[in-house]
C-alpha cells in the first residue's frame, strides 16, 4: 500500500523522535516488524475512514501536549478495599518501590524488559504477535508504533487461578509526559486472571495489551480511566481466545480531551465468549470531552458468543463514538453476536456518533445490534422532582441508571460496586464543583 | 393549608384552556374529595399543582400554607409538604426503590434545614411501613415501579406518602386499576395517614373510594370549574345519579 507522501512525513517524523529499547533477537525482531508495519501503514489522519469520527491529530504528532498534572489526592484510591497486587507506573515508568513484591500465587509477573531481555521466553508467541494479527483487515498504527517504542510494561502469565487480582495504576507526575506501554497477558489451560487498571497515566498515553487466552481460560479486566481532564490516551487490548476461554473487559471513563479505547477480540477456540463493556460520562465544561470506543470481535470458530455494551452520557458539548464490528467468518457456525450502543444526551450541543457493522459469512448465525441516542426522560425527572429531588440529583440517578447497564456486565460484584460507588462520587463532585 | 383561588389554566401549547377559575380552600385535618366527569380538569389541577411542565397559569393563586406554589420548582413544592400520589406512577429502570425513597426523603430534608436520615434509620423505619402495605423486600428492592402490579403502583404511591410524611396530600384517581383487596389496603395506608395537620385532596370518578376514604366535604368539578359543593352526601347522589342531574341543576 502506498502511502501518500505527507503521511509518510508525519510517520517518520514521529519515528525519528522515539528511541527503539534494545533486547533479545526474538524481542528486536518483533519490534522490527512492527516498525515495518508502521511504515506501511503511516500514522492515522482525519481523512482515513477508521478516524473519520475522532482526530487523531493529538495522538499523533510529535510532542504530548501538554496536559496539567493530576493527582487525585482528594478521593481514595480506586480499588482500594480489593486485595490485589498493585504494579505502578509513574508517566510510564515502572516504579518498583511504590510497587508491590511481583510475586504471586499462580501467576508470573516480569516487567516487560526484563521478559525481552531473555533469549527465551514465552511472551514472544504474544509480543507483537497477537497486535500484528490484529492489524487486517483494519490498519492500527498506533499499536504497531506502541509495539516497535514501548519503554515499559508488565508480561504477565497465569498458570493457575490467580490469589489475587493484578492491578496497574498509573501516575501523572510531568505535564509534558509521553508514556507509551506495552503489556503482555498469557491465560494458560483453565487458568484465570483479573487485571485491573486506573490513573491518569501521563500526559500523553499510548498502551497496548495483547492477551491470549487458552483453553478453558478466564480473563477478566476492569478499568477506569478519569478524572484527569487534559488526558489524551489511545489504548489498545488485542484478546486472542481459545476453546471454551472467556474474555471480559469493562472500562469505566470520565473526563478526557481525547481518548481512543479500541478492543480487537478473535474467538479462535470453540465454544468462546467474549464480553466489552464500557460506561463513559463526559462534561464538556472543563474542557473538550472526546471519547471514542471502537471495538472490533471476529468470530473464527463454532459456537461462540460476543457481546459489546456500550453507554454514554453526554453534557456540555461533549462528543461520543462507537465503532463496533462484528466479523463472522464462513465455519463460525452458531455464533451469537450481541451489540448495543447507547447514549444520553444531556444538552444539544453534545453529540454521539456510532457505526455498527456486521459482515456474516456464516449462515446459521444470530447476531444483533441495536444504537439510540436519546435524552432524559422528562417523566422520569419530574415523577422524582415531585417527590423532592432536586433536578441536578434526580438527573444524576437517572444517569447512574442508564450507565448500570454496563456495569452489570462485570461479573465481580465487588468490582462492579466499587465502580458504581466511584461513579457515584464522581457526579457529586460534579454537580457540587 | 392549600388555597386556591380563581386559578386558570391553559395547555402551554395549545390554545386551550382546561381550569377556568377554580376556588377551593382545604384544611388541615380535613379531607376534600373531587369528583367529576372525564375532562373535567380534575386532573390538570394535580398536575398543575405539583408542578408539571406544559400547562400555563393564566390567572388566580394556590398557596401552601400561605406560601406561593406556582412560584416554586416542583422539588420545592414537595419539601414544602406537597405530595402528589400519580394516577400513573412511573416507572424508572435502574433506580432502586430504596434509594429513590431515601434520595427523595433526605433531598426534603436538606431543603428544610433538618438532618439527613441515617441508613440505618431509614431502614427500620421504611420496613415498619412496608409491613403495613404489605410491600415485601422484594419490592423494595427492585427498580421504582418496574414490573410492578397495578396495585403494586398504588400501594407503591402509599409507601412514599407515609415515608415523607407531607402536610397535604393529594391522590390522583388512586382507586383506578385496583380491586377490592387492593382498594382496601390502599385506603388503609391513606386512612392511617390522616391527622389533624394534614389534609387531603381526594379525586376520583367513582364514589367506592370514598366509602373507604371518608371525605368531609365533596366537590364536584365540571368544565374547570368547582360546581357544586357539599357534604359526603353529594358522592352518594353522583353514584346514584350519575353528573347529569347535578349538571343540568347548575346550568
Amino acid at each position: 500500500m502506498a502511502v501518500a507522501q505527507a503521511k509518510q512525513d508525519l510517520t517518520e517524523a514521529r519515528i525519528d523522535a522515539l528511541e527503539m529499547p534494545g533486547g533479545a533477537g526474538w524481542a528486536d525482531e518483533a519490534r522490527g516488524h512492527a516498525l515495518s508495519r508502521l511504515r506501511a501503514m503511516g500514522l492515522p489522519g482525519r481523512r482515513d475512514e477508521y478516524w473519520k469520527y475522532t482526530d487523531p491529530t493529538s495522538l499523533t504528532q510529535i510532542e504530548a501536549p501538554r496536559a496539567a498534572v493530576f493527582d487525585a489526592t482528594d478521593e481514595a484510591a480506586m480499588f482500594d478495599g480489593i486485595e490485589r497486587l498493585k504494579i505502578v507506573f509513574v508517566d510510564g515508568v515502572f516504579d518498583a518501590g511504590a510497587s508491590d513484591d511481583l510475586s504471586l500465587a499462580g501467576v508470573e509477573i516480569e516487567r516487560l524488559s526484563e521478559a525481552t531481555a531473555k533469549d527465551i521466553h514465552w511472551a514472544r508467541e504474544v509480543f507483537g504477535q497477537l497486535e500484528a494479527a490484529g492489524q487486517t483487515p483494519v490498519a492500527r498504527p498506533l499499536a504497531a508504533l506502541n509495539t516497535a517504542f514501548a519503554t515499559d510494561g508488565v508480561v504477565i502469565r497465569a498458570t493457575g487461578k490467580a490469589a489475587r487480582p493484578v492491578s496497574l495504576i498509573y501516575l501523572h507526575r510531568s505535564d509534558r509526559s509521553d508514556a507509551i506501554l506495552h503489556h503482555v497477558v498469557r491465560v494458560e489451560e483453565g487458568a484465570e486472571l483479573t487485571i485491573l487498571e486506573n490513573g491518569p497515566a501521563a500526559a500523553r498515553f499510548n498502551k497496548c495489551m495483547e492477551i491470549s487466552v487458552a483453553d478453558g481460560g478466564a480473563f477478566h479486566h476492569v478499568r477506569a480511566q478519569g478524572r484527569d481532564h487534559e488526558r489524551r490516551a489511545a489504548t489498545h487490548m488485542f484478546a486472542r481466545l481459545g476453546e471454551g476461554s472467556t474474555y471480559k473487559s469493562f472500562t469505566l471513563t470520565a473526563n478526557g480531551v481525547m481518548t481512543r479505547n479500541e478492543h480487537v477480540i478473535e474467538l479462535t477456540g470453540d465454544d468462546a465468549s467474549a464480553h466489552v463493556a464500557g460506561a463513559a460520562m463526559g462534561d464538556g465544561k472543563s474542557g473538550a470531552f472526546h471519547h471514542d470506543d471502537t471495538v472490533f470481535i471476529t468470530h473464527d470458530a463454532v459456537n461462540c458468543e460476543s457481546r459489546q455494551v456500550f453507554k454514554k452520557v453526554l453534557r456540555n458539548g461533549a462528543a461520543g463514538v462507537f465503532q463496533g464490528k462484528i466479523l463472522v467468518k464462513p465455519d463460525a457456525q452458531k455464533t451469537d453476536g450481541y451489540q448495543i450502543s447507547q447514549s444520553l444526551l444531556l444538552d444539544e450541543d453534545s453529540s454521539f456518533q456510532a457505526k455498527p457493522e456486521l459482515e456474516i459469512y456464516a449462515d446459521d448465525v444470530s447476531c444483533s445490534h441495536g444504537s439510540t441516542t436519546g435524552a432524559i426522560d422528562d417523566t422520569a425527572l419530574f415523577y422524582l422532582r415531585s417527590r423532592g429531588v432536586p433536578t441536578d440529583l434526580a438527573t444524576d440517578l437517572l444517569v447512574l441508571a442508564f450507565l448500570d447497564e454496563a456495569i452489570q456486565e462485570i461479573a465481580d460484584e465487588r468490582l462492579a460496586d466499587d465502580i458504581r460507588l466511584r461513579l457515584q462520587q464522581w457526579l457529586e463532585r460534579r454537580r457540587k464543583g | 393549608m392549600l388555597s386556591i383561588k380563581n386559578l386558570q389554566v391553559k395547555l402551554e401549547e395549545e390554545d386551550k384552556q382546561i381550569l377556568k377559575g377554580v376556588d377551593l380552600e382545604v384544611e388541615a385535618g380535613r379531607v376534600h374529595a373531587i369528583m367529576g366527569p372525564n375532562g373535567s380538569g380534575k386532573s390538570t389541577l394535580s398536575y398543575v399543582l405539583s408542578g408539571r411542565d406544559g400547562y400555563e397559569v393564566t390567572g388566580g393563586s394556590a398557596t401552601l400554607e400561605g406560601e406561593d406554589l406556582l412560584a416554586m420548582e416542583p422539588e420545592e413544592r414537595a419539601a414544602a409538604g406537597l405530595f402528589l400520589a400519580f394516577q400513573y406512577p412511573v416507572e424508572i429502570p435502574g433506580v432502586g426503590n430504596m434509594t429513590f425513597l431515601r434520595t427523595a426523603l433526605n433531598a426534603q430534608r436538606k431543603a428544610r434545614g433538618e438532618e439527613e436520615m441515617s441508613a440505618g434509620d431509614f431502614l427500620k423505619l421504611i420496613r415498619a411501613k412496608a409491613k403495613d402495605l404489605k410491600i415485601d423486600a422484594e419490592m423494595l428492592k427492585r427498580p421504582v415501579n418496574v414490573g410492578f402490579s397495578g396495585g403494586e403502583k398504588k400501594r407503591n404511591e402509599i409507601l412514599q406518602m407515609a415515608m415523607l410524611e407531607p402536610k397535604m396530600c393529594i391522590l390522583d384517581e388512586t382507586d383506578s386499576g385496583l380491586d377490592v383487596d387492593a382498594m382496601k389496603l390502599v385506603s388503609d395506608g391513606v386512612n392511617a395517614l390522616r391527622s389533624e395537620g394534614r389534609g387531603f385532596l381526594v379525586i376520583t370518578h367513582y364514589q367506592r373510594l370514598l366509602d373507604h376514604i371518608k371525605p368531609d366535604v365533596v366537590h364536584i368539578m365540571a368544565d374547570g370549574r368547582i360546581i357544586k359543593t357539599g357534604g359526603p352526601e353529594l358522592a352518594l347522589e353522583v353514584e346514584q345519579n350519575g353528573y347529569a342531574d347535578i349538571l343540568n341543576e347548575v346550568a
